[in-house]
């Protein structure tokens, strides 16, 4: 345990109270508003189940990335980092498109609860993702530097407090997938 | 005069030190001291602030039927009241005063990250300012601090409000400071875990510093609950979500509900320092290390727990199960047990001690009673039928008044009288002292006591006025005379911390004859705190060395207690 790791498993905490609540009011309003249920008829439930893999599959390349560092080849470890920064990315490519589908469906924040909760909650989460890609992109820029540096000394805490992120916000996901996107297939 | 280890008496006073001169040391200050000060002076900027507008509110209540403030006006002078003395003065004054102590009593060079410490001030200080930007924009926040839906929702309110940003400021302000609160809190949680010497185990760590990680854990864990409610009430305003917005489904109680869940943890923010404070100025006066010291600790992480448990209190009058009725009342009551625990071991501190009772030692006493009071009252709340009947009354007032006021107040007045030579070098004029503590204590509940009976007698808190009714005139007449002797004594401490400034005593290390770590450095600490840290082995490592080294310290003699803590 060092400085850095606990306080990224601490803000995580922190962060994981905000996103539950977001649940809770999606949960309570799909349960209590006929519409809210209604609604999620129109999600491409496939679709994002093809796209919460590529998602997931981020979180497999960020343990390789901080492996390769730690064991000496940055070269690949950079190769694992881009991989995950081009997933997280085409993550939030299929998160924006199915935005724009709903849209055009009329389904949208000020539509119905299920508009309200949707957007709150995914849209958040995707916040988070895209923050966590522009940390993705400055630890890549500092390998590119460092090399394996930086596994070791100050720029450790980094690497390693970032990779907590990125796991996180993948986990988030997790419920978020299945709360919304199985809940919607009955 | 002595007791201190450190060698360096270069700087007598805050004014001398070479590394604070010049405005752009402390813009650009990450250090802990620096930026404890900054927070305590702003914090007591928005207090007189927050002091004027209860002034105001208690000026329009003198008399029965007065027509002096409209009520859209007084709507707004209460919830900006409200949200100013809880986000702007007390949690960040306690915030001062966490991350001013606890890198020096747990003998570190500064908190775990100064950056982020720095970061967390200016978010406050920003928030606050855009908070009362609103006032230029028309008008402010107008449903109470609480600000419950649907009065927050842009079709719901009245017509002065629905063009407003009134509402908006506020979540942004809100939004702004409690970012801050939560990285402060991760703050204090590394530092507490990583920055204490090997010889500091948890059970000899003072108490302020037990109370303020505790404290941490819940901005951690309470602070997002609000940030979720807040971010969804922008929604709703301003993408035209539905969240609390009866029209489409959406549920208000919903909001209630996320805002206790922050705001109970929140009411244990507001005084868990406050009782750490309490817990190193009384062993200090009583010349006796503090009774039941694991006891303190344990209750203190009791009270994080239930505190996550107990918030459906403040909703009982909307109507729930009756399960739900006694879970939460129950807990409500569980609560009150470890608090409990706390008051009586402050009291056998105390029991057979040799006690001083200087400024900081008067202000503690009167705590305890004060807050008594309060936290007695607030276990009436528990008890649903009480509830259902007191509740949205003065009664209500007067209880959270004499916890937070009477409570949370006056601890932070003994922090300042306690701490005040550390931090500057001087010493707090104890005859001014002894003059704002009388007037504060009369004052505090003249005001107050008697608005117990005026919520028993139904009257209705948030209300700009009231009808001439037996009892209320004369009880309102009361309170407001006294609430300007408080007032009054308000002033006069801030006329003793600029006068004291300059023409205060010398301190020397250690005035008060302290145990902790802090009082071993120089007053004021130099910018790097220590030059070295003398061994711990109990929870009083100064009283140790003085036994040790033979250094008699101030008033080591008058001790009656031998060693303690282990």
């Amino acid at each position: 345990m060092n400085k850095i790791r606990l306080a990224m498993l601490l803000f995580v905490a922190s962060e994981a109270v905000f996103f539950i609540l977001l649940m809770i009011a999606y949960v309570v309003y799909h349960v209590t508003s006929p519409s809210a249920a209604d609604a999620s008829r129109y999600l491409d439930i496939p679709r994002t189940a093809v796209f919460s893999v590529v998602l997931f599959s981020s979180s497999f390349t960020m343990w390789r990335t901080g492996v390769k560092f730690r064991t000496g080849s940055p070269r690949l470890a950079l190769a694992w980092l881009a991989a995950t920064i081009a997933l997280g990315a085409s993550f939030l490519v299929g998160e924006g498109t199915e935005y724009v589908s709903l849209i055009r469906k009329d389904v949208t924040v000020g539509r119905d609860l299920f508009g309200t909760t949707f957007f709150t909650l995914t849209g958040f989460h995707g916040l988070h993702v895209f923050i966590g890609l522009i940390m993705l992109a400055a630890l890549f820029g500092i390998g590119l530097k460092r090399g394996t540096a930086i596994a070791s000394g100050k720029l450790a805490g980094a690497l390693e407090g970032i990779t907590i992120y990125w796991h996180f916000v993948d986990s988030v996901w997790i419920f978020i997938f299945t709360i919304v996107y199985l809940w919607a297939l009955r | 005069m002595n007791g201190g280890i450190n060698a360096s008496k270069k700087a007598g006073s805050i004014l001398d030190v070479p590394e604070y001169k010049g405005l752009l040391s402390w813009l650009s200050s990450v250090d802990h001291k620096q930026i404890g000060i900054m927070y305590f002076v702003t914090s007591l900027i928005f207090f007189l602030v927050g002091v004027s507008e209860a002034m105001v509110m208690r000026t329009q209540l003198i008399k029965p039927d007065n027509h002096w403030l409209s009520p859209e006006t007084y709507n707004q002078v209460f919830s900006m009241h409200g949200t100013t003395m809880v986000f702007l003065v007390v949690m960040p004054v306690l915030t001062g005063f966490m991350v001013y102590f606890i890198p020096l009593m747990i003998g570190a060079r500064d908190v775990a990250f100064p950056r982020v410490n720095a970061l967390s001030y200016w978010l406050y200080l920003m928030g606050g300012l855009l908070l009362y930007f609103s006032f230029f924009t028309g008008n402010t926040l107008h449903a109470g601090w609480s600000a419950y839906a649907p009065l927050t929702e842009t079709n719901y309110s009245m017509n002065l409000y629905m063009t407003g940003t009134g509402v908006d400021y506020w979540i942004m302000g809100l939004l702004l400071a409690g970012a801050g609160s939560i990285m402060s809190a991760i703050n204090i949680l590394v530092t507490v875990a990583f920055l204490r010497p090997p010889d500091m185990k948890l059970s000899r760590t003072p108490l302020f510093v037990w109370m303020s990680a505790a404290n941490a854990v819940l901005m951690l864990l309470a602070v997002p609950a609000l940030n979720a409610a807040l971010v969804m009430l922008f929604i709703d305003r301003h993408l035209h979500g539905f969240f609390f917005n009866p029209v489409a489904g959406g549920k208000p109680l919903l909001w209630e509900n996320y805002f206790w869940f922050f705001g109970h943890p929140e009411v244990y923010i507001l005084i868990l320092p406050g009782w750490g404070i309490i817990s190193e100025v009384i062993p200090a006066f009583s010349r006796k290390p503090i009774f039941g010291y694991a006891f303190m600790a344990v209750s203190t992480v009791a009270i994080t727990f239930l505190s996550f448990g107990v918030w459906a209190h403040h909703m009982f009058a909307t109507g729930m199960d009756w399960t739900v009725y006694y879970v939460f009342a129950l807990s409500s009551m569980l609560i009150a047990v470890p608090t409990g625990v706390k008051i009586f071991n402050w009291i056998a501190t105390m029991w057979g001690g040799a006690i001083r009772f200087d400024t900081a030692m008067l202000f503690s006493a009167a705590f305890i009673m004060q807050f008594t009071i309060g936290g007695l009252s607030g276990v009436a709340f528990a008890v649903v039928p009480i509830d259902w009947a007191l509740t949205q009354t003065y009664f209500v007032v007067a209880h959270f008044h004499y916890t937070l006021l009477g409570g949370t107040i006056f601890t932070v007045m003994a922090g300042f009288y306690y701490w005040y030579p550390k931090i500057t070098g001087r010493m707090l004029s104890e005859k001014l002292g002894k003059i704002q503590f009388w007037l504060m204590v009369t004052g505090f509940n003249g005001t107050f006591f008697l608005l117990f009976f005026a919520g028993l007698d139904g009257m209705p808190r948030r209300v700009f006025t009231y009808p001439n009714l037996p009892h209320l005139a004369v009880i309102n007449l009361i309170s407001s005379l006294s609430a300007y002797v408080l007032a009054l004594g308000i002033l006069v401490f801030f006329a003793n911390l600029a006068v004291s400034l300059k023409k205060g005593e010398p301190a020397g290390d250690n005035p008060w004859g302290g145990w902790t770590l802090e009082w071993a450095t120089s007053s004021p600490p130099p910018p790097h705190n220590f030059d070295h840290i003398p061994p711990v082995r109990s929870i009083r490592p100064l009283w140790d060395l003085q036994q040790a080294g033979g250094q008699p310290g101030v008033l080591a003699a008058s001790d009656p207690q031998e060693g303690g803590g282990e």
